[in-house]
């Protein structure tokens, strides 16, 4: 029950005074709580646990850590190929899977 | 998916584990809170794929497999009345109890019910005053603002036929006892990112000060789980002991305020018992005595309820990451998704399932106690 997953806020409504909203994942959406994040507004993405929104995901840090992997040394030629191949394979699995 | 695939990159990962494998100058031992980093660690083998000098061992975080047994017995004593509709996360419907478990229960007529969210069983309580409904609050500090919300909200809505059944259970004061332990092999933490999310990382910074330990705020997905180790790693190299942020695009130092609020209102900090580690001192959340009426343990006087562990289970090992799955006796064999003799082997959390879905063997070699002739089918 801690897998928390990226979605994508769609709506927002107040239900009798608690901010909910529908949240889209990857095309299932799911109404979510956003009483937690009242600061949220469509289009942004929200990091949801058990029907609530925990945390908003910052869109500025997100791509910055990935520039961070992306500039890192690329030395990968120190790395068996088939050590690469194998977690390729295994990442492109995962990748298929439904989300969690 | 956004904020999904990009850190699942093969290319990405490769240049990682290259750069682990130069940073790393001698053997460390590293140690993952969350039942979801271990799920995919293992699952996608990165513990395998590490220079051989970094070892991963996989720590308490999983919620359904450190709830007490008692627990499990006092959700079945409750389940079982005929006036109650017993409301759970879908993981804890198959955990073992001393004789059954909510699943079986529920198909000898009882109203078991599985919700996504608590607020789904206040519609319930809502929707059906006839009934008793109780909710099975179990979780770390990640789940504790949907719980407490979902008090909350039972509470403004004056339900009085509405319950929790509160099993809390707090993340630093777990990694205290780990690193009070006499055995203790941990050097560096990865830290549980969504926990982090709801409370900061400050708790952490008077452990990683008075432990020397490094602690890093990680992420789940394989890429997060990498850049962790990197910096842990990194850390250890040279000779550092921080708190460090991996996961900066969902965890802030301050966490969730508004989160944070409302677990202080609804629950208070008390011991707990963790299933195969025992008693931890302020581990766990009880409700505050202006939530009480809404403890279910009192409204079904089952706070007595005592439990006894399967024998052959080493759960207590597996969760302090002292042994692995493949240790112990039963694991594949008597012990397996569909017949779990612990929890670690029921939640797709627990250590024990993440290795038997990874089609990960049995060592041969057990280790755990033998298992006795009368454990060979279910009770
Ligand atoms: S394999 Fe089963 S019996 Fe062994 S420690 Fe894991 S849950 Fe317990």
């Amino acid at each position: 029950m801690c897998l928390g997953v990226p979605g994508r806020v769609m709506t927002t409504i107040d239900v009798a005074g608690l901010l909910m909203g529908t949240v889209d994942f990857g095309g299932v959406s799911r109404d979510v709580c956003l009483g937690y994040v009242p600061q949220a507004r469509v289009g942004d993405y929200v990091i949801v646990h058990v029907g609530f929104a925990i945390s908003l995901v910052d869109e500025t840090e997100a791509r910055r850590t990935l520039e961070v992997l992306r500039s890192m040394g690329a030395f990968e030629q120190e790395l068996g190929q088939e050590l690469g191949q194998e977690l390729g394979q295994e990442l492109g699995q995962e990748l298929g899977q439904a989300p969690r | 998916m956004k904020y999904l695939d990009e850190y699942r990159d093969p290319a990405l990962a490769r240049r990682l584990f290259t750069e682990i494998r130069t940073v790393t100058s001698r053997p460390w031992t590293l140690m993952e809170i969350c039942g979801g980093q271990t799920h995919t660690i293992v699952r996608q083998g990165i513990d395998e794929l590490l220079p051989p000098d970094i070892r991963m061992i996989h720590g308490p975080g999983c919620p359904v497999c450190v709830t007490p047994l008692e627990l499990i017995d006092k959700a079945l004593a409750i389940a079982g009345r005929a006036d109650v509709i017993l409301t759970s996360y879908g993981d804890m419907l198959r955990v073992p109890g001393t004789t059954t478990d909510l699943l079986a229960l529920r198909a000898r007529g009882s109203d078991v019910r599985v919700v996504y969210s608590p607020l789904d069983a206040v519609r319930i309580a809502g929707e059906r005053p006839d009934r008793e409904v109780v909710f099975f609050a179990v979780g770390f500090e990640t789940t504790a603002p949907a719980n407490a919300m979902a008090v909350l909200r039972a509470h403004a809505l004056g339900l009085p036929n509405f319950s929790v059944l509160v099993s809390h259970v707090l993340v630093p004061p777990a990694m205290t006892a780990l690193l009070d332990a006499p055995d203790c092999q941990v050097q560096a933490f990865l830290a549980a990112g969504h926990v982090c999310a709801v409370m900061g990382w400050a708790q952490y910074e008077p452990l990683a000060d008075r432990y020397q330990v490094p602690i890093v705020v990680t992420g789940f997905e394989p890429l997060d789980i990498l850049e962790g180790v990197l910096m842990a790693v990194r850390q250890l190299e040279e000779g550092r002991a921080q708190v460090e942020n991996q996961y900066v695009r969902a965890v802030h130092r301050s966490g969730n305020i508004q989160a944070q609020e409302a677990i202080r209102r609804v629950f208070k900090v008390r011991d707990r018992m963790w299933r195969g580690i025992g008693t931890i001192p302020s581990s766990g959340l009880a409700l505050t005595d202006e939530f009480a009426a809404y403890d279910a343990e009192a409204r079904f006087a089952v706070a007595d309820v005592t439990a006894q562990e399967h024998p052959a289970c080493i759960a207590g090992g597996i969760l302090t990451g002292t042994r692995l799955p493949t240790d112990c006796a039963a694991y594949a064999t008597l012990c397996t998704p569909r017949t779990p003799l612990g929890a670690p082997m029921v939640s797709t959390e627990g250590t024990c399932a993440a290795f038997h879905s990874a089609g990960r063997q049995p060592t041969g070699q057990p280790a755990g106690q033998p298992v006795p002739a009368a454990a060979a089918g279910p009770s």
